[in-house]
């Protein structure tokens, strides 16, 4: 997972991509709406599953309340939008038009980034003093807060949802946040911060022993994850033009947590996996209707029951392609 | 064992005054009073909940201190967080290894210097491959896999990488066959020899008194004896409780 990911290339492929997919590349050729819809999904949910895996699977800090600061995200980017989008336009006339509707949604992103960021300091510093448990509760909790606040805010439409969201998000946009993310969160992971966050994971005492500022680590970690999860909600608002509290209650907040358990919590490839897998499932199993749910947790079951760390566990997909990394040597430890 | 060459110095690296903890209702130190000099390995013995561990986890703040004074190289510690106090030079090793399972030896051991940002990083590494041997052979596993032993060596020469000016260890000889136990008290010698004042808690009375300079016993919570480890060892209250005499 080198920054290879990131690319003129990449960027390039990925609108290509996008051209051939809305159909406006080669004519006659299209993805089905469906298709093109659920893929879309999947990308919004690789950017949440990887995000929440910084704070839950390498900093090893269970938090449930991700759904709070996507939805924060996604609300505040919409109301930028919609209630600025006019102005701000107006103001970056000089630009084309397909080039307008980028700014404002990276501005608009931006936003929606920032105030998640902040909301997740304002959560993260009392809550993260907790372990295990307490912080699950503490953050569920905080996740609900933030659901039934926006609730009952008028201007983003309260319990009538909020519409009239442009659609500014595409497939282009989705998968290079997507991109974005992998590539912040496995560079965060392995820069020396990185190194930190995987301590305080293993021991927090020896951490602490160690002259790691533990509080300090964690509450970075938590203010990193809240903002990649607030451009996940920012995308997911301008996707489908409507946004409604319903979406974010900890339902969702659990549904990224099975993403990354199924993947393997500490591995970036398998969040990745887990959210195209999660998504694929609920999709494919529509034809069930009622014993979808059903199947859905047999399937988890059997899954954590034949690999309880995940699809991948700790690893990437590059230990299993290519040079292979031996975890343990096979020489069993002698004692004198 | 005897001092190395000089008298002790008259300032104490580390004191404790009074020191008294709760935990809940549970008055769980009632008022322990100890010095480190520098050149000291100093030894806390006693039984099963007597506040061994409480004492090292209240000199390092992990634990918060009802009442009571700890001065380290004549400061107050009061209200310094624990990375701070590590940061200045007053490191624990953890009881029960408390490694980095998932973590390369390697790995346990560069973060080990976090907190330094001197270039003799490298340096530090060799001399802890020179007391212990053994992390040098298995610096590319991962921590978890290796013995009990190499587990209590590696936390300790993770606590030497960040260069400790006193050296605080929790039970090192807990869990270990006795060939190893030897091993381990080697290494801290080896470590007191290079100039780190070591305050060592331990249940193996009789390897902690061989091994040490000083030591205090602690009975439920307070000391009801200390002096030289010589002294403390011919006492017959001693002898018959913990040295199985």
């Amino acid at each position: 997972m080198r920054s290879a990911l990131l690319t003129s290339g990449t960027v390039a492929l990925l609108f290509v991509l996008n051209a051939l997919f809305t159909g406006s590349l080669v004519s006659g050729f299209a993805m089905p709406p469906y298709i093109l819809q659920v893929l879309c999904l999947a990308g919004i949910n690789i950017i949440l599953a990887v995000s929440l895996n910084l704070i839950n699977g390498f900093t090893g800090q269970f938090s449930i309340g991700h759904a709070g600061f996507m939805a924060i995200g996604a609300y505040a980017s919409a109301y930028v939008t919609v209630a600025w989008g006019d102005r701000f336009r107006a103001a970056t006339s000089f630009l084309p038009e397909f080039a307008r509707d980028g700014v404002l949604l990276l501005f608009a992103l931006a936003v929606g980034a920032l105030l998640a960021a902040i909301a997740g300091f304002f959560v993260g510093v009392p809550s993260l003093r907790l372990r295990g448990d307490y912080l699950a509760i503490v953050t569920l909790g905080f996740g609900e807060i933030i659901r039934v606040f926006i609730l009952n805010i008028d201007v983003v439409g309260g319990a009538r949802g909020y519409s009239g969201i442009p659609k500014l998000a595409n497939f282009f946009w989705i998968y290079l946040f997507a991109a974005i993310t992998v590539v912040v969160v496995s560079r965060t992971v392995k820069s020396s911060f990185g190194r930190t966050l995987i301590a305080i994971r293993e021991d927090e005492i020896a951490a602490e022993a160690m002259g790691v500022d533990t509080t300090r680590s964690k509450v970075i970690s938590f203010v990193l994850s809240s903002a990649m999860a607030g451009i996940g909600g920012g995308l997911f608002g301008h996707y489908l033009m409507y946004l409604h509290t319903n979406s974010f209650t900890f339902i969702k907040s659990i549904e990224i947590i099975i993403m990354i358990v199924i993947g393997g919590l500490g591995s970036i490839t398998g969040s990745v996996l887990g959210a195209i897998l999660f998504i694929a499932l609920t999709e494919g199993l529509r034809e069930f209707s009622q014993y979808r749910m059903v199947l859905f947790s047999l399937l988890l079951i059997v899954i954590m029951i034949v690999r309880p760390q995940g699809i991948l566990g700790h690893l990437e997909f590059r230990h299993f392609f290519g040079r292979r990394r031996r975890l343990a040597a096979p020489t069993p430890p002698v004692i004198p | 064992m005897t001092l190395p060459s000089g008298t002790i110095p008259a300032e104490p690296v580390l004191e404790v005054r009074d020191l008294r903890v709760f935990y809940g209702a549970i008055e769980a130190l009632r008022g322990v009073s100890l010095v480190l000099h520098q050149g000291e390995i100093v030894t806390l013995i006693g039984a099963n909940g007597a506040g061994k561990s409480t004492t090292l986890r209240a000199i390092m703040n992990l634990v918060p201190a009802k009442d009571g004074e700890i001065f380290f190289r004549g400061q107050s510690t009061k209200g310094r967080p624990t990375f701070r106090l590590v940061r200045g030079g007053l490191v624990l090793v953890p009881e029960g290894r408390a490694i980095f399972a998932n973590l390369s030896v390697h790995e346990n051991l560069e973060m080990g210097a976090y907190a330094r940002r001197d270039r003799e990083i490298g340096a530090d590494m060799e001399r802890v491959f020179h007391v212990f041997p053994r992390l040098k052979e298995r610096g590319k596993q991962t921590a978890g896999t290796l013995s009990g032993g190499e587990q209590q060596m590696l936390a300790i020469g993770r606590a030497l990488m960040s260069k400790p000016q006193v050296l605080l260890l929790d039970e090192p000889s807990l869990g270990l066959a006795p060939l190893l136990v030897h091993a381990i008290f080697e290494a801290i010698e080896e470590i007191h020899r290079q100039g780190t004042p070591v305050l060592l808690v331990e249940q193996n009375a009789n390897a902690a008194l061989k091994h040490s300079n000083r030591a205090y016993v602690l009975e439920t919570g307070s000391v009801s004896l200390e002096g030289t480890s010589e002294q403390v060892a011919a006492n017959p209250k001693v002898k018959e409780a913990y040295l199985g005499e």
